[in-house]
């Protein structure tokens, strides 16, 4: 006999929060209704205002050119060309922010309504372990993008090919500053040190250092500085296109790769040898660090501490890391290791929601419209997870302690209040309560929703009530 | 200043008049008079110390440096003088007036125990106080906060954040605040939610130390309106504006602001936490990095103003105070070939304030000859950091140096504390 509260946990733990009728849909079997998720090509978001990164970022290239051959003509004729500098980046940001403001509510909308909510989840779990962040130049325009067409097509498919897909994506490239970086034997450093002996030419290391301890084997992955600066070397000509300029070659914002930004010769990384094959050379790491124990590790870690606890039992991450290993990183067989695990389903409400989580959870309990304009990404910001904006490559924290904090918990509860206030007497908190919470709902939550002084208090209390912040 | 509070002053004083609950947490009136004030800022991302704190007479930092090298003092667009070795990037003007006052000291060369490159485990080492990653869920400030002996009814530090961070995570009591925009909870539903967390340990202290910080806030602000901050509506406490090429001085001007006069509001009350601890950005320059002018230097000089602010704004206070200043680790001695540099190790750290002991460089500088770096590439460090914040606990805070070698600073017996940090 299964625990009754399967469903609640299949619905909230594995998904997004569950709707009103969503429990007794996914009746006493959740794995049978994770299993059946996972069926089919992941969900694609369309829309005529998503625009492809290429289109995004070669707009965006352009812009920025004009503003600076503005600035150099200002300088001139002006002694003001402060101002001027300030008015032509806003308009960078003015042309970047409509983009960034279209996706999140795509995804926004995506998560509200999906049927599939699991693959929702890891689509999100994915986007944050492959983290890029809108505070670095045209990451606002293209983070949305970045997912849509990197990750989300690939989560149910192998981690080699999402890897490859997102380390060779225009977005990672400028996040990570990989496409300027140039080998310091290569063509472009012969002729740049003929032409210009005060400018250093050579790699930067961030993007071979962060897929190494971020993206793969995790840090204490067995890997050494010298392993980073050759891999960097190996990744020197991943770039991107662009018709003028110093690198000019290529469609402008595609990814290409530049040989004569690469570093001749072959490399040894974690003590193999790769031959200079050019852009195959760094295919090939990436593939051989997929394949890699650590990344199996490191990636079952994760995953179970995203799902199961904070701390994520031994036994579960053993499992998920047996069966990534064993299926060469089949992200479907991954994910069944994960939830057909018992211990996955032991623990009620042991995670406490990100905001972005508990936003959303609300949304789809609630059952609330994702308007357009910018009023949807209000609440991410005021919970304090602005969509697509970690700040750090590492992405967004996964433990409770990251999250729980007093001012984030009273701010959860402000828009708690605030929501109910905006639903009032539409929703009956009274008869939702057992349907978005199942056998977690407490007698405690019950009762003062029952004794609530109006609609909107109890529709208040439900939402901020203990089991409501956790899944 | 309506801003600045969760709920007017008036609403707050017939909550606590009307509802037991807040009675018993907010205290005022128990002046214990002078008392000493730490700020902590954590520099995220890896600050350039060679940047900072630039060692401009040292024959190989030009070469190093190349197109990003800072000028010698008294060169146009130069260093600000701090010892004729050392100076001090020329975005730090409020830093420099400091140093020539005695209130900043200057560490170079440093590092934690942390010796590898990873921001996320070297901010771990940092803040918990561990030689190693991951050793602990509690961090040293707030195990050292623990152990002071004058302890009162309310809570010894505040991050100004929604969430505390590792390092004043632990058993002492803290708490978290940061200004919100969302209109007030009545008292009939707070009390609701009051009752409806009693049996949830975490939430309902949670819900306990987040009253209290606001009732001293919303105190604050009754006593003294916000003078810097009148522009700031529309960025408060987010991510500064995100897209442009250079990041708006402006847009990291306003949350400096707006933090370091919500920390001076806090700290300023006899009463109020001891200890208040936030959050910098934007350090990890691995392009374009700038020199005088450019990315770093924008982000520098809206701290520099930031702690400006936060000076003016804890008016007498500050003699009290020392603010420290640090980050988890430092970057290549060289530029690299993107005009900016890579993650590195020794670093530079900064102790100012009215209490600083101050108008000095510490550092047992090891030079930047390529057989002088650590592993050809870094700045080698010389001077362990738990001995300067061992030094600032003891001679600060009064933590014994019995539990500074303990709980505080586990294994750590061999570092010990650098005395003389603060005026006697």
């Amino acid at each position: 006999m299964l625990d009754p509260s399967t469903s609640a946990i299949a619905a909230n733990r594995f998904g997004l929060g569950a709707r009103p009728g969503d429990l007794a849909a996914i009746g006493a079997d959740g794995h049978d209704w994770l299993r059946a998720q996972l069926k089919g090509a992941p969900p694609v978001l369309a829309g005529a205002e998503l625009r492809s990164s290429t289109e995004i970022l070669a707009q965006g290239l352009k812009l920025r050119r004009e503003f600076q051959e503005a600035k150099k003509s200002e300088a001139r004729a002006s002694s003001d060309a402060g101002a001027t500098q300030k008015g032509d980046l806003e308009k960078v940001g003015q042309y970047l922010k409509p983009i960034y403001v279209s996706e999140v509510i795509a995804r926004f909308q995506e998560a509200t309504a999906t049927e599939r909510p699991f693959v929702e989840r890891v689509t999100q779990f994915w986007a944050n372990h492959f983290a890029v962040s809108i505070d670095k130049q045209f990451l606002a325009g293209l983070a949305g993008s970045f997912e849509r067409e990197a990750i989300r097509p690939r989560v149910l498919g192998s981690f080699s090919e999402l890897l490859l897909a997102v380390e060779s994506h225009p977005a990672m490239l400028l996040y990570l500053d990989n496409h300027l970086s140039v080998g310091p034997n290569s063509l472009a450093a012969q002729r740049g040190e003929r032409r210009q002996a005060q400018r250093r030419i050579g790699i930067n290391e961030n993007l071979a250092r962060e897929i190494m301890e971020l993206h793969t084997l995790g840090v204490g992955g067995g890997y050494t500085q010298t392993d980073v600066t050759a891999f960097a070397e190996v990744l020197t000509g991943w770039s991107i296109g662009d018709d003028r300029g110093r690198f000019a070659g290529g469609v402008p914002g595609q990814f290409m790769f530049r040989s004569e930004l690469h570093e001749p010769g072959a490399q040894g990384v974690l003590n193999t040898r790769y031959a200079d094959t050019g852009i195959g050379q760094g295919i090939a790491v990436l593939r051989d660090l997929a394949r890699q124990q650590a990344t199996a590790r490191f990636i079952a870690t994760k995953l179970v501490r995203h799902f199961v606890a904070d701390d994520p039992p031994a036994a579960v991450v053993g499992r998920v890391a047996g069966a990534f290993t064993a299926s060469e990183g089949d992200l479907p067989t991954v994910y069944r290791a994960l939830f057909e695990a018992s211990e996955s389903w032991l623990q009620p409400l042991s995670k406490f929601k990100t905001p972005s989580d508990y936003i959303v959870s609300a949304y789809r309990g609630l059952s609330l419209p994702v308007e357009a304009g910018k009023g949807p990404l209000l609440p991410f910001e005021l919970l304090g997870q602005r969509t697509w904006a970690p700040g750090s490559p590492a992405g967004w924290p996964d433990r409770g302690a990251d999250w729980d904090g007093a001012s984030a918990l009273i701010k959860r509860i402000e828009w708690a209040d605030a929501v109910g206030a905006r639903v009032g007497s539409r929703r009956d908190a009274a008869q939702l309560a057992p349907q978005l919470l199942g056998a977690n709902l407490s007698d405690a939550t019950r009762t003062a929703v029952a004794r609530a002084a109006s609609a909107a208090q109890a529709l208040t209390l439900l939402v901020a009530s203990p089991e409501f912040m956790r899944r | 200043m309506a801003r600045m509070r969760r709920r007017d002053f008036l609403n707050l004083t017939a909550m606590a008049a009307g509802g037991a609950f807040l009675t018993a947490r907010v205290a005022f009136g128990n002046v214990s008079g002078r008392k000493a004030r730490l700020v902590v800022v954590i520099m995220r991302g890896a600050l350039d110390g060679l940047a900072a704190v630039p060692p401009y007479a040292d024959s190989d930092y030009a070469g190093l440096r190349r197109e990003v090298a800072l000028r010698a003092a008294g060169a146009p667009g130069g260093a600000l003088p701090l010892n004729g070795f050392f100076g001090l990037h020329p975005s730090l003007a409020f830093m420099q007036q400091c140093y020539a006052a005695r209130e900043l000291t200057v560490f170079h060369a440093v590092a934690s125990p942390y010796r590898d490159r990873s921001h996320f485990d070297g901010q771990d080492v940092l803040e918990s106080g561990s030689t190693r990653a991951h050793a602990s869920q509690t961090g040293w400030l707030n195990r050292a906060l623990a152990q002071i002996p004058d302890r009162r009814s309310g809570e010894l530090g505040v991050a100004l954040g929604q969430n505390v961070p590792l390092l004043m995570r632990g058993p002492a009591g803290v708490t978290s605040w940061s200004p919100s925009k969302m209109p007030a909870l009545d008292e009939d539903t707070l009390a609701r939610i009051t009752d409806l967390y009693a049996g949830d340990k975490l939430l309902s202290a949670r819900l306990a130390d987040a009253l209290q910080a606001d009732a001293i806030a919303a105190e604050d602000a009754a006593r003294s309106p916000p003078s810097t901050m009148v522009a700031t509506a529309d960025t408060k406490m987010e991510a500064p504006a995100a897209n442009l090429k250079a990041p708006l001085p402006q847009a990291y001007n306003a949350r400096y602001a707006e933090i370091t006069h919500a920390a001076a509001g806090f700290l300023r009350q006899d009463d109020g936490p001891k200890v208040a601890v936030f959050d910098t950005t934007g350090w990890d320059t691995h392009a374009n990095e700038g020199g005088a002018e450019g990315q770093l230097a924008g982000r520098l000089g809206a701290l520099d103003t930031g702690l400006a602010t936060l000076k003016q704004e804890l008016g007498p206070a500050w003699t009290d105070t020392a603010v420290l200043l640090v980050t988890e680790f430092g970057r290549t001695a060289a530029v690299n070939g993107t005009r900016g540099t890579d993650h590195g190790t020794g670093a530079a750290a900064f102790l100012l304030g009215g209490a600083v002991a101050g108008g000095r460089v510490v550092a047992d500088w090891p030079g930047l000859s390529s057989r002088a770096l650590y592993q050809g590439r870094d700045l080698a460090p010389t001077l362990d950091l738990r001995c300067v914040f061992k030094g600032v606990l003891e001679e600060h805070l009064g933590v014994p140096a019995r539990a500074l070698d303990a709980s505080v600073f586990p294994d750590s017996a061999a570092a010990k504390p650098l005395r003389g940090l603060i005026r006697s």
